[in-house]
């Protein structure tokens, strides 16, 4: 394989990883966020408290968090016939990744907005502030760098993931790396496909961690 | 301004109860700064805390400017509109001053104006305002990180001042601070107190905090009111614990064959040479045991031990008159003679004025000493007395 026949192939691959994760992200996160707040407005002593309801969001995203991907994703395939119309392609492998992400944000989030100081919520309340104001103002602001952080590690692991809908034809860097690889016995493009990955993954990761330090310079003492 | 009724609160727990306020009845005078202080666990955390209704009473009344808050609606922090509204109107600083990292010392302040609705210049304007009043007017893009604890707390009282509250309260808010911050703080209060005519209610365990700005005081202990009433009242008051630990006499009790008195000279009296003329015109010995000069509330106050020859009959004369100088006369010794028995060792309905068995933390050990079953030999205006 020459350089001029890889180069299309990483293009598209690459370009249908960076599209496969960024929806699914975005799914994570629209519906990861309110579960972990949640979990810590619903749990005993919270603003909102209401155990039956946290233990059934906590229950769900535990098995959505342990079931493998692999099996989420072979489960989920008339969800996604149902929804895009096929299960095959980057687009249908949105449903599962998006799916597969939500428990682990929302995880961390929770783990995120528990660290939020107790008194700090005192101090809304105390101005008159309500479980909006709470929200808004207090937890989500105060818990930025840790969401930040935590977004970081969702989009690695849903890199990782997309990687491994490749194998049943989600397409993307995986696909490119199973197919020319494993079938076509065209290692030396495995490895480069890899190397991209790795690149991609590396580029999130010092993303993310330049985000995080921005915003934790003012909790610092000096700047 | 402040007015509780019979404020229980009771904590429960699967396999427990925890009595944390055992029918508190406070009245907090408009304009003064009152003082609630006590060990740890007394109950004023919870006290302050039912007082906004952060935590709800079990059962009693908290009336803050006329609006009786106990009967707005909501738990505790499921406040409805009506409470969060009047909690908006009650200022609040804390001991870890709880400012938002995220946020610029102007945003902080910023934050309890945005609940209220104020639009965007118009909170710009008035955090300006709140800023300058506390003294930080240049600190407001620093972030809280940035600042030192005395002027975090400024912050915080910037903002609890947003909502223009005619009452403002404070839990421990000068503990984490050096004693030097601490005067500070405590100034910018008595400022405020007097510039806008601010009620403050304020929770300590240090003495010196209620001997430096407050008005009038209430000692706590396992959650009732133990005595409260006018710091200068009490000082004048025998056998006032709160007085005994707002300024504790120092030195040992009387060797057998002596007399022990307690004498504390406060208003007019503070510069008489009431003792030299004792002993001129009683001609008696009087040897002085332990004294102390400081300023509580504003007023000069004294405080001495002296030890008279001979027994107390011996010297009925000589305390008598001490009493016409118009001091305060206190037997410490007394408390041990027949037919005066000590106060049950628990479950002494309050105030027991010296059961000893509770001194607020600070000066327990000196003052509990001081204080334990003190008699009183009446001294009745000794306030106004010599004046
Ligand atoms: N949320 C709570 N749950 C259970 N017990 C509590 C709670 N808050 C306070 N207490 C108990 O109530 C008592 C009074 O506490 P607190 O008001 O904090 O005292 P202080 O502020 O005087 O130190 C203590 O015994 C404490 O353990
Ligand atoms: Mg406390």
């Amino acid at each position: 394989m020459t350089w001029e026949e890889m180069r299309p192939l990483l293009e598209q691959g690459t370009i249908d990883t960076l599209y496969m994760t960024f929806w699914s992200t975005l799914v994570a996160v629209l519906g990861g966020l309110p579960l972990g707040v949640l979990l810590v407005l619903t749990d005993r002593g919270g603003p909102l408290q209401n155990l039956p309801l946290n233990r059934v969001i906590g229950v769900v995203v535990n098995v959505g968090r342990s079931l493998p991907f692999i099996i989420l994703m072979v489960a989920l395939i008339p969800v996604t016939r149902s929804i895009v119309g096929t299960a095959i392609g980057p687009t249908a492998a949105i449903v599962p990744l998006a799916i597969g992400a939500i428990p682990f944000f929302a995880r961390l989030v929770e783990t995120a907005v528990r660290e939020v100081d107790h008194g700090l919520v005192e101090a809304a309340w105390a101005m008159g502030g309500g479980t909006w104001t709470v929200v808004l103002k207090v937890l989500l602001p105060q818990a930025l760098p840790s969401l930040v952080a935590g977004l970081t590690t969702t989009v690695i692991a849903v890199i990782g993931y997309s990687a491994m809908a490749g194998a049943v034809g989600g397409g993307g860097l995986g696909t490119l790396a199973l197919t020319y690889g494993y079938q076509r016995f065209e290692h030396g493009f495995t490895l480069i496909t890899v190397a991209v990955l790795v690149l991609v993954v590396t580029a999130v990761q010092l993303l993310g961690d330049g985000a995080v330090r921005l915003l934790a310079r003012r909790t610092r003492t000096s700047g | 301004m402040i007015t509780t009724t019979d404020l229980t609160k009771v904590y429960r727990s699967r396999d427990r109860e925890v009595t944390a306020l055992d029918g508190v009845s406070l009245h907090v005078r408009p304009g003064e700064v009152f003082g609630v202080i006590g060990r740890s666990g007394a109950g004023k955390s919870t006290l302050i805390r039912c007082l906004n209704l952060l935590e709800r009473p079990t059962s009693g009344t908290v009336t803050v400017d006329g609006v009786d808050l106990t009967a707005l609606g909501g738990r505790g922090h499921r406040a409805r509109r009506p409470l969060r509204q009047a909690r908006a109107r009650i200022g609040m600083i804390f001991q870890h001053f709880n400012l938002l990292s995220s946020r610029t010392v102007k945003g902080n302040v910023e934050l309890p104006l945005e609940i209220l609705g104020l639009g965007r210049r118009e909170r710009s304007r008035k955090a300006l305002e709140l800023l300058d009043l506390v003294g930080l007017a240049d600190k407001a893009k620093a972030y809280p990180a940035q600042l030192s604890g005395g002027q975090k707390q400024r912050v915080g009282i910037a903002r609890a001042l947003a909502g223009d509250p005619k009452v403002l309260l404070s839990d421990e808010a000068t503990s984490a601070l050096d004693p030097e911050t601490t005067r500070s703080v405590l100034g910018l209060l008595r400022d405020l107190n007097r510039q806008l005519g601010l009620t403050i209610l304020l929770i300590t365990h240090e003495m010196d905090v209620v001997k430096t700005v407050c008005d009038s005081a209430a000692l706590m202990a396992e959650g009732r009111i133990v005595e409260s009433g006018a710091v200068s009242e009490l000082l004048a008051t025998p056998g006032s614990r709160l007085a005994h630990e707002l300024f504790p006499v120092g030195g040992p009790q009387g060797a057998a064959g002596r007399t022990t008195v307690d004498l504390t000279f406060h208003g007019a009296t503070a510069g008489d040479p009431v003792v030299s003329r004792l002993a001129r015109t009683h001609g008696i010995d009087v040897s002085i045991v332990g004294a102390a000069l400081d300023t509580v509330g504003g007023h000069q106050v004294g405080r001495m031990r002296i030890e008279l020859p001979g027994t107390f009959e011996d010297n009925v004369l000589a305390i008598g008159f001490l009493r016409e100088q118009g001091l305060t006369v206190e037997l410490p010794a007394q408390a041990g003679l027949p037919g005066q028995g000590a106060p049950p060792p628990d479950g002494a309905p309050p105030p027991p004025p010296a059961s000893g068995r509770t001194a607020a933390a600070g000066r327990a050990g000196e003052a509990g000493e001081a204080g334990e079953g003190a008699e009183t030999v009446g001294a009745e205006g000794a306030e106004g007395g010599a004046a």
